[in-house]
């Protein structure tokens, strides 16, 4: 997505930016690659960090100032956190994990690279002959806003019942789990289930 | 050539402040301990009322063996210390502490948004050391401070966004330029959330269970010895100027004040942030240490409701006003 998206106008007079933007993609490429290679669990979840800071550091390039910080807010802030949670809960092992592995991994390799083509086609296929002029505010908190509530509000509004019915749903499903399991296990739904919830409303009320 | 060295100065001026004010914070826990608790503290380094004492603990610190447990997870054992510390200093350049340009590392427009943010990356800092030193007391310690930064994060956020939906904007110096004296007023439960739920975040009495010495030794931190641990005691006082700071620039009008705002606006706003840590400290001595559940509780079924009515009542005086 990166190559393609800076090709045409930065093999042959590439800005500062354009190459910052190619670097730290690869970085963060890299970085991914890791995450879904290494047999070190809570290795993988730091590299995930990285991973998702190197995407942030791109929306700042592309001066997509607020997108930025509400990546490192919500992935890297919370997200993760919730990631390491669940890790420390299940007691992830210091060293290599023998069984992290799947037999799934052929499947899964061919659905990610077919996602990745769908939409780095979708985003050439939409975005090729369009420009960021970054001199000019483009994604300022201001421009995000106005954008958001006016020629997005009813994607928005809809995301945000999508939230909300995914947030009962998680309640009902804890729940359930509660009536049906011992008390040590609902102890431990209870514990991981409550946080998850929670960011649900909180995206919301960020992005309000 | 110019804008370069701007930007290196300023960026001087705020590493200055980020190695002076936790210190001055640090000593000042000692006394302050020392007079609540009708004791003397350290007297005697340096001569005058034991100034001297942090340089000698600093010191200490350096001389101090550097151990990495034999089952630990070295890399990211050594790594833990530098994460929980920078986040700290990178929010510290989005503090404005005057009016104008010149008194703020560097503006940022969404700096609500990018100190809340940075900030949270800090407790990761925790959990690497909570893993990666292959001990059941620190493992624990993790556990918890996830779990708390889990909870507080929320009312913390909310508390956040009462205040920029009163001021119209996210960016910082915004927020202070845009702010009334009736704000305090109406800004206070707000105030409070998220002063309390800064606390809990920095793991500070009374939510230190993460680290609560009489149960899991020092959590997360157990395994450190030497400069990496001063390096983790930094990052907690670095916090409280931060948090202060934060408070101070959000709900009390950072360098507004009845007089003076022009030229000492900077004073103000130190003198706000002084006396918040001086109630941190206030804090540490005169309250008991709350349980894990009692902590869970207090953030789930006081503090986001609490936060949420403050929204709404913001959103009400503010339609009211216009």
């Amino acid at each position: 997505m990166t190559l393609a998206a800076a090709a045409p106008y930065g093999f042959l007079s590439p800005t500062g930016v354009e190459v910052s933007f190619l670097l730290v993609g690869l970085v963060t490429f890299a970085a991914a690659l890791v995450t879904v290679t290494t047999k070190q669990l809570v290795h993988a979840a730091l590299w995930l960090v990285v991973a998702l800071g190197g995407l942030a550091v791109e929306y700042l390039l592309l001066t997509a100032e607020f997108i930025a910080w509400v990546q490192v807010l919500i992935y890297v802030g919370s997200v993760v956190v919730l990631l390491l949670f669940g890790l420390m809960l299940t007691k992830a092992p210091i060293g290599r994990s023998p069984d992290a592995d799947s037999g799934n991994r052929w499947a899964a390799l061919t659905v990610a690279v077919a996602a990745a083509a769908t939409l780095v086609w979708v985003v050439v296929d939409a975005f090729r002959t369009q420009w960021i002029d970054l001199d000019a505010p483009q994604g300022t908190t201001a421009v995000t806003g106005a954008m958001l509530f006016q020629h997005w509000v009813l994607p928005f509004e809809a995301l945000s019942v999508l939230l909300l019915a995914a947030l009962v749903g998680a309640i009902v499903l804890s729940r359930k789990a509660d009536a049906k399991a011992d008390a040590k296990a609902d102890a431990g739904t209870g514990g991981a289930e409550s946080p998850a919830d929670a960011a649900g409303p909180a995206d919301k009320e960020r992005q309000r | 050539m110019n804008d370069a060295l701007d930007v290196a100065l300023r960026l001087l001026v705020v590493f200055g402040v980020f190695l002076v004010l936790p210190l001055v914070i640090g000593q000042t826990e000692h006394k302050v301990m020392a007079h609540m608790q009708g004791r003397l503290g350290p007297m005697y380094a340096g001569g005058f009322h034991g100034w001297a004492q942090l340089v000698a603990d600093g010191v200490k610190f350096a001389q101090k063996e550097d151990v990495v447990p034999a089952g630990a997870d070295r890399r990211i054992f050594q790594l833990a210390p530098a994460v929980a510390l920078l986040p700290y200093l990178l929010v510290l350049v989005a503090i404005p502490i005057g009016p104008g340009e010149g008194a703020v590392g560097e503006v940022v427009d969404a700096g609500l948004f990018f100190v809340l943010a940075v900030m949270g990356v800090g407790v990761l800092g925790s959990l690497m050391a909570g893993w990666a030193s292959a001990n059941k007391f620190s493992l624990l310690g993790g556990l918890r401070t996830a779990a708390q930064l889990l909870a507080y994060e929320l009312p913390m956020l909310l508390a956040a966004a009462s205040v920029a939906m009163a001021a119209g904007t996210v960016s910082l110096p915004g927020i202070v330029e845009a702010f009334e004296w009736w704000w305090l007023p109406w800004q206070i439960v707000g105030a409070l959330v998220f002063f309390t739920a800064g606390l809990a975040e920095l793991q500070r009495p009374p939510f230190d269970m993460p680290v609560a010495d009489s149960e899991i030794i020092f959590g997360a931190y157990t395994e450190y010895t030497g400069l990496r641990f001063a390096l983790f005691l930094l990052a907690e006082y670095a916090g409280i100027v931060v948090l202060c700071g934060l408070t101070t620039v959000l709900f009390l009008g950072g360098w507004q004040g009845p007089w003076g705002a022009d030229g000492l606006g900077w004073v103000w706003t130190l003198l706000k942030t002084a006396v918040l840590a001086f109630v941190v400290i206030w804090l540490r001595v005169s309250y008991p240490r709350l349980r894990e559940d009692q902590l869970q509780k207090l953030a789930w079924t006081t503090l986001v409701p609490l936060a949420l009515a403050q929204i709404a009542l913001t959103g009400i005086v503010k339609v009211a006003i216009q």
